[in-house]
């Protein structure tokens, strides 16, 4: 197996006094799509907010192609080249979708066929039609897409993509499990948090379950596949 | 009116908008990006025409023309701008995170620092400069005659306008300052540099101020007063255009000079307070201006007392400080007697201002209005209706009170930094109106002749009074504090959507809090009108303001007994420090800055953490 991209040691943090992770473990490896399931509120989107440096945190080792991120600031672990969708989006409402993507917009990556404008509207070929409109005018599935086509402009070698099946519709979903194959095609690795079971395991290669901040299953998709008593009890499918 | 008159007096209009807009924009672009109100960018202003009125004279020696005149108005913006860099990077990068209270204390403690620079470095007197050159002679229009420079000035605006907007929307910069206005997490998510998109804000929104300063040396002479008076316009400005909203502040900065303008026919004396209604006919029907938003900031930056058990110690502790106090003049000269005197009434004063700020979580920035007001009450009820002090001191809660309803009623539609703000300009209007209405308030002499009735005469028996005096509002206050009333502020501070829920309603409890702590903090004001025997517009001033909120700081503002230590040390040190210094400014607001930075729970506060810490 190839070194890890992005390694996590006995990851923890905490909202002020309550604690949400406690001591997480995992590695995401270059080119996998690796999916974070679990329950509403189990810590998924406070473990990549967590790695981002968006929420305080400490670990025994958190690091990103073989460097530690332990507090760092958010630009410059985003500089490195970890890329963050975040589950509200987070559209410049203000800003037009060009604007929007130059936002995003970082130099190319050794190694990798940068990410243009005109490569991401034919990836997601709906945002190609509104490029002089603003985030405020868009629809849900509209700004999912304008959302990770924002990240991409940076070139990131992984991405961390929380919830993007959320509150849109079948069809952009579809679109969305196109996008992550794409994404994986590229080279790009993902670390998937999502709640929408059917989604994550037609896209992931492998799988960690979270309950409660912390890990109770870490494997290969099959493997929780076909786990059904595991699944039950965790994720209700 | 004769036409031509009419269109001379717009032109005016749109020349004092024009300077009104550059000084405004900078502010607002500063505050879009880094939520700070930046209570210095007014000084920069002063900075910028200061410069100016040296550098200029300076350059057109070497070649008298107008490219020499022009290039030293841009330099003088320049250096002004890296000012602005300067205090990015030593300051405001330190309390991005900080209560909205804390940063203004901390740019406020700048304003005193440049103050005091400013004289140091140009002088005391003030500095006029040199008329432009190829702009000498007045143009005619319809008639009359119109200073070319004014129309230069009136161009400018629309200029500055145009470059800011082409810089915002065609430039990567400007596309991620606009970005950066509205999340500035996700900025940084997606790689990119805050500080760096920060200090170039804060360059341009200095080097904003100092042109707007620059522009004015032929019209005005730089002196050490216009930081304070073009801050509290600049304030109007964007409070009316929308916080952060460059657009919004020309159309305000439009609206304000032709008001002023024109208001000048109406009310010789009192164009503020046409520019005060029209910003409350505006908040009335937009809360945040023309074209701000609402605040879209998670969670209130409130910070205030907590709930905590009496003690029975503490009853004890404050009758045995109340007795000692009373035992002061046993001991005491009258000098001291005056000094103690001095720090009770500003003890009450800021006391009144914890009820709003520690309790209501209302962070007022125009306290001195009520204050003032009470001790022109006083002054009033004394030399027109000769009342004698017992009479006058009811009339200072009065009339507190009264003008805390009046600014309350709609400062408490208001939030945050608005609140902040307008009352901040609120007070203002206040000092403009009692420093220009001559006839009966005296103007800059004040009212003289305020003195006590023979049996409360002679520093003792008025210190007596004071203390008794004060010592049964605190108490009251207190009683309120603690009392469902007290109760219901506090849930309103920490939550306003849940203590709406419960049924609570918000405006109208801030409302009442604002009427109890204006009447309190006229009651100080009227025992100060009469210890001191005279009132003068300074009481009224944003400088009294920042005393009652320094001791508040000082003391600690999670705290009750915190103002009352705060205004005891204040007072003490400043007796004991000014007269050793000229530099008493610089001192002060070095200090806000620091304990800003360092102290923030205050002396109090400090000392029950460390309490608490070891138990």
């Amino acid at each position: 197996m190839s070194a890890p991209l992005l390694e996590v040691r006995n990851l923890s943090a905490a909202y002020g006094r309550a604690r949400v992770l406690f001591g997480l473990s995992f590695e995401l490896h270059p080119g996998e799509v690796m999916a974070l399931v679990g329950r509403n509120g189990a810590g998924k989107t406070t473990t990549l907010k967590a790695i981002m440096g968006l929420v305080p945190a400490s670990a025994e080792r958190l690091a990103f192609k073989g460097r530690s991120i332990v507090g760092l600031p958010t630009y410059r672990i985003a500089r490195l080249g970890l890329g963050y969708v975040p589950e509200d989006r987070r559209i410049f409402t203000d800003l037009t979708v060009e604007e929007n993507l130059e936002v995003g917009r970082r130099e190319a990556r050794a190694g990798l066929s940068p990410w243009t404008p005109e490569r991401l509207f034919r990836l997601f070929p709906n945002l190609a039609e509104m490029q002089g409109r603003r985030g405020n005018q868009m629809s849900g599935g509209e700004q999912q897409m304008l959302s990770i086509a924002r990240t991409l402009m940076g070139n990131p070698e992984a991405i961390l993509l929380d919830e993007p099946s959320e509150g849109i519709a079948p069809v952009i979903v579809q679109m969305m499990a196109e996008a992550v194959r794409a994404m994986k095609a590229e080279g790009v690795a993902v670390l998937l948090s999502e709640q929408n079971w059917a989604f994550a395991a037609g896209i992931s290669d492998r799988a960690c379950v979270i309950e409660r901040g912390e890990i109770r299953f870490q494997g290969s998709m099959q493997a929780l596949m076909a786990d059904a008593a595991l699944r039950a009890e965790t994720l209700g499918v | 009116m004769d036409p031509s008159f009419i269109v001379i007096q717009a032109l005016n209009g749109l020349a004092s908008a024009s300077s009104l807009f550059i000084t405004a924009c900078g502010l607002t672009l500063v505050f879009g990006v880094t939520r700070i109100v930046n209570f210095a960018h007014g000084s920069l202003y002063m900075i910028g025409a200061y410069t100016a009125a040296t550098l200029v004279p300076w350059l057109l020696q070497f070649y008298f023309g107008p490219v020499t005149f022009w290039a030293g108005i841009l330099a003088s913006a320049f250096v002004v701008g890296l000012i602005g860099v300067l205090i990015e990077v030593l300051l405001l990068r330190r309390i991005y995170g900080a209560p909205e209270l804390f940063q203004l204390l901390a740019t406020f403690g700048v304003v005193l620092v440049i103050q005091d620079a400013v004289v140091q470095v140009f002088g005391p007197q003030d500095i006029l400069g040199p008329r432009a050159p190829g702009l000498r002679a007045p143009v005619e229009i319809l008639g009359r005659r119109f200073p070319s420079y004014e129309l230069v000035l009136i161009a400018a605006g629309p200029l500055v306008l145009g470059l800011v907007w082409l810089l915002l929307r065609k430039t990567r910069f400007g596309v991620l300052v606009r970005a950066a206005t509205q999340d500035r997490e996700m900025v940084a998510s997606l790689g990119v540099n805050q500080a760096v998109l920060f200090t170039g804000t804060l360059f341009l929104g200095a080097f904003l101020a100092g042109l707007g300063g620059a522009l004015q040396i032929p019209r005005v002479a730089a002196n050490t007063g216009m930081d304070l008076s073009v801050i509290a316009e600049s304030f109007v400005v964007t409070v009316v255009g929308g916080m952060g909203s460059v657009p919004g502040a020309f159309l305000a900065a439009l609206i304000i000079g032709q008001l002023q303008a024109f208001g000048i026919l109406v009310f010789p004396k009192g164009t503020l307070v046409v520019v005060f209604l029209l910003m409350a006919v505006v908040l009335a029907i937009r809360p945040n201006g023309f074209f701000g938003r609402p605040e879209i900031v998670g969670g209130t930056h409130a910070v205030g007392i907590a709930s905590r058990t009496p003690q029975p110690w503490h009853k004890v502790a404050a009758l045995v400080v109340l007795v000692l106090l009373a035992c002061l003049p046993l001991v005491a000269d009258p000098y001291l007697l005056k000094v103690a005197t001095e720090i009770l009434i500003f003890a009450l004063f800021a006391f009144s201002l914890q009820l709003l700020i520690g309790v209501g979580g209302i962070v007022s920035f125009g306290h001195a209005a009520f204050f003032g007001l009470g001790a022109y009450g006083a002054a009033l009820g004394v030399k027109l209706l000769s009342a004698p002090m017992e009479a006058a001191l009811p009339l200072a809660i009065v009339l507190a009170a009264f003008g805390a309803a009046l600014i309350g009623a709609f400062v408490v539609r208001l939030s945050g930094i608005y609140l902040a703000m307008m009352t901040l300009a609120a007070a203002q209007i206040i000092y403009a109106v009692a420093f220009q209405w001559v006839d009966v308030t005296g103007g800059d002499n004040g009212i003289v002749g305020v003195w006590p009735s023979d049996w409360a005469g002679g520093q003792t028996r008025y210190y007596l009074l004071a203390l008794g005096l004060t010592a049964l509002a605190i108490l009251l206050v207190r009683i309120v504090i603690d009392a469902p009333f007290g109760y219901a502020l506090r849930a309103a501070r920490d939550s306003e959507a849940r203590a709406e829920a419960i049924g609570l309603n918000v405006r109208r409890l801030r409302w009442r809090a604002f009427i109890l702590s204006g009447a309190t903090a006229g009651l100080a004001g009227g025992i100060y009108a009469f210890s001191r025997g005279s009132v003068d517009p300074s009481l009224l001033g944003i400088p009294t303001s920042v005393d009652a909120l320094t001791m508040l700081l000082l003391g600690g503002i999670q705290t009750i007994t915190g103002p009352l230590v705060g205004a005891g040390v204040l007072h003490a040190l400043r007796d004991q420090v000014m007269p050793l210094t000229s530099h008493w400014r610089l001192i002060l607001g070095l200090s806000i800055i620091a304990m800003v930075l360092i102290f923030p729970r205050g002396l109090v506060g400090t000392v029950a953490a460390w309490r608490e810490a070891r138990a």
